[in-house]
């Protein structure tokens, strides 16, 4: 009994302590504090689980879990040590990937144990075992596959069925839920086939669901297939009967679907666009290049100096191409000798920059950026036209003004940094190509604009040198 | 219709938790600044490994035998602690790197 009372406790602490670590990483302040604690209130219930005597029916076997959680947890600890805070979206992708792969590992030997008559199985719990396979499925490959397509290594056409994709998808899910229809009603006695199909196309799936998302959308994906992780790990709560697993998992899918809606009026567009896809794929094309013979300027690294070190107020414009070129350092210095003489730096974040929901707030404060230093969408906006310089680095599709004056373009009606309001506007960029939505960039033709070429963190650093020079 | 009226009436306080959990999951997370979001997301992906307890209640139930059960169950551990310690643990450098900014 009184064993029982301990158990109960330690899930409700737990169930707490994700609550109370979830409040308080809402201010950067006291977000240590409540990432350990959720983590303690993690550490709680796996003892907990481990010790429930409701569920000793066997021997416990227990040098099974201890030698899982030990090779799980070195492999995790290790990793999330030598991790690059540049690859952050990739490593929360593959993460997602685990606890979706779980979810299904644990449906299926559920569904073996079901055709075994190992224990008998309403068709409730039948039907939780499917939507674990189906929500854990999408989130396993799918995470894998947007962690390919973040690599560089897939890109948005590969197994996309051109016109009929997403009919093609719809059918899967038909045939999916078809399926588990079938084992719903015929539980054991069903064919094994049914169960091993229905399986297989939830894999398929995720990736299917994933393949024609554009990769400029990765922001979107990741945070719903965040929310389905959870989801996924709630299901399998429910196939356990596990409380404290449905409340973590429920409380992990609110923050994904909450993130997901976030990043999507971020970019002014509704889920089911971003999910059918399109954006950087066929339709960006048609919009076209810039007509005439509109020339670009290019600046010298030197008077790129003497615009900032005599200026007022810098801003700099954060994108992937920073993120790539892992300038946040480079950035940073070049922010401290100008801070040093008198300039007011400040960075405009746009909320789908980088990779990831926060991704360019996580790389600059890497590099010791204060984060007040940091403005968002709108304050920046603010601040723009007071800007004496704006400094671009390896943002594009944020910064296209395109998106208020050109009805025809496919992000007309995303809010953008209003960098044009600026009084001087440097773009940093590789080379002319166009960003990662492929996407022409008129930016780049206006009056007040100048381009640096090159690599951004050889140009930052050149410019560095600059400035030291003129102080 | 009748077996829906059923499952409502013998699940309801299970209903109950699902729905306060969920309202209560918004309202949290609803506050958090943009500047946290690489973080929040990093940190719930580390609670979706929940899941491992899963995984875990699936070795204890199993004979000692049952060899499929049992690899099956240690793969999950596996999996649900990669996902847990290391977004733990990467949430948390990440979070240090925020807090060094206060002197």
């Amino acid at each position: 009994m009184y064993i029982n009372f301990f158990i109960n406790i330690s899930y409700l602490i737990g169930s707490l302590a994700f609550v109370w670590g979830l409040r308080l990483l809402s201010s950067p302040d006291s977000a240590r504090k409540g990432n350990l604690i959720a983590a303690a209130g993690m550490g709680v219930a796996i003892l907990a689980s481990m010790l429930d005597p409701a569920y000793k029916i066997g021997p416990n076997n227990y040098g099974w879990i201890i030698s899982g959680i030990a090779t799980g947890g070195l492999i995790g600890g290790v990793w999330s040590r030598r991790v690059q805070m540049t690859s952050m979206p990739q490593m929360v992708s593959i993460l997602n990937g685990f606890g979706g792969a779980c979810a299904v590992v644990l449906g299926g030997i559920e569904l073996v144990h079901m055709y075994e008559g190992v224990r008998p199985y309403g068709s409730t719990e039948i039907l939780i075992l499917v939507f674990a396979i189906l929500i854990g499925g999408i989130a396993f490959t799918g995470s894998f596959w947007a962690w390919f397509k973040l690599e560089g290594w897939i890109n948005d056409t590969v197994l996309v069925i051109p016109k009929v994709h997403h009919i093609f998808n719809l059918s899967l899910l038909v045939a999916i839920l078809a399926l588990g229809g079938v084992l719903y009603l015929q539980g054991a006695t069903s064919a094994t086939w049914v169960a091993i199909v229905m399986i297989g196309l939830s894999l398929y799936y995720g990736i299917s669901f994933v393949a024609p998302i554009g990769g400029a959308d990765m922001p979107v994906v990741i945070s719903l297939l965040n929310s389905f992780s959870g989801l996924s790990a709630a299901t399998a709560g429910m196939i356990y009967n596990n409380q404290f697993m449905l409340v973590g998992g429920i409380l992990v899918g609110a923050s994904g679907t909450i993130l997901t809606l976030l990043m999507c009026n971020a970019m002014n567009r509704s889920l089911l666009n971003v999910l059918v896809g399109g954006f950087g794929g066929s339709s960006a094309v048609a919009a076209g290049g810039v007509k005439g013979d509109q020339s670009i300027r290019e600046v010298s690294l030197n008077d790129a100096a003497i615009m900032m070190y005599y200026s007022n107020s810098v801003m700099i414009v954060p994108g992937y191409g920073l993120a790539v070129a892992q300038a946040q350092k480079t950035c940073k210095e070049v922010d401290d000798i100008l801070s040093k003489n008198g300039v007011e730096v400040s960075y405009a974040i746009h909320p789908v920059a980088g990779r990831m929901p926060g991704h360019m707030n996580v790389l600059l404060a890497e590099a010791d950026v204060p984060y007040p230093k940091l403005l968002d969408l709108d304050d920046a906006n603010n601040a723009l036209p007071n800007a004496d310089v704006v400094i671009i680095v390896g943002a594009n599709d944020v910064v296209n003004p395109a998106a208020e004056t050109d009805p025809g373009s496919p992000i007309y009606g995303m809010p953008v940094l209003q960098v044009w309001k600026g009084k001087q506007v440097i773009v940093m960029k590789r080379s002319m190509r166009s960003g990662y939505a492929g996407i022409e960039n008129p930016l780049f033709f206006y009056p007040n604009s100048r381009m640096l070429f090159g690599d951004a963190k050889e140009t930052l650093a050149n410019l560095a040198s600059e400035l030291k020079q003129l102080g | 219709m009748e077996t829906a009226i059923q499952f409502f009436n013998e699940n309801i306080l299970f209903i109950y938790l699902l729905i306060f959990t969920i309202i209560l999951g918004f309202e949290v997370i609803s506050k958090v600044p943009t500047v946290l979001h690489t973080p929040l997301m990093s940190g719930a992906n580390a609670i979706s490994g929940v899941v491992i307890l899963g995984a875990i209640l699936l070795i204890r139930q199993s004979q000692a035998d049952d060899y499929l059960s049992l690899s099956v169950g240690f793969i999950g551990v596996v999996l649900g602690m990669l996902n847990a310690m290391g977004g733990f643990m990467v949430t948390d450098r990440m979070l240090e790197m925020f807090k060094k900014k206060k002197k």
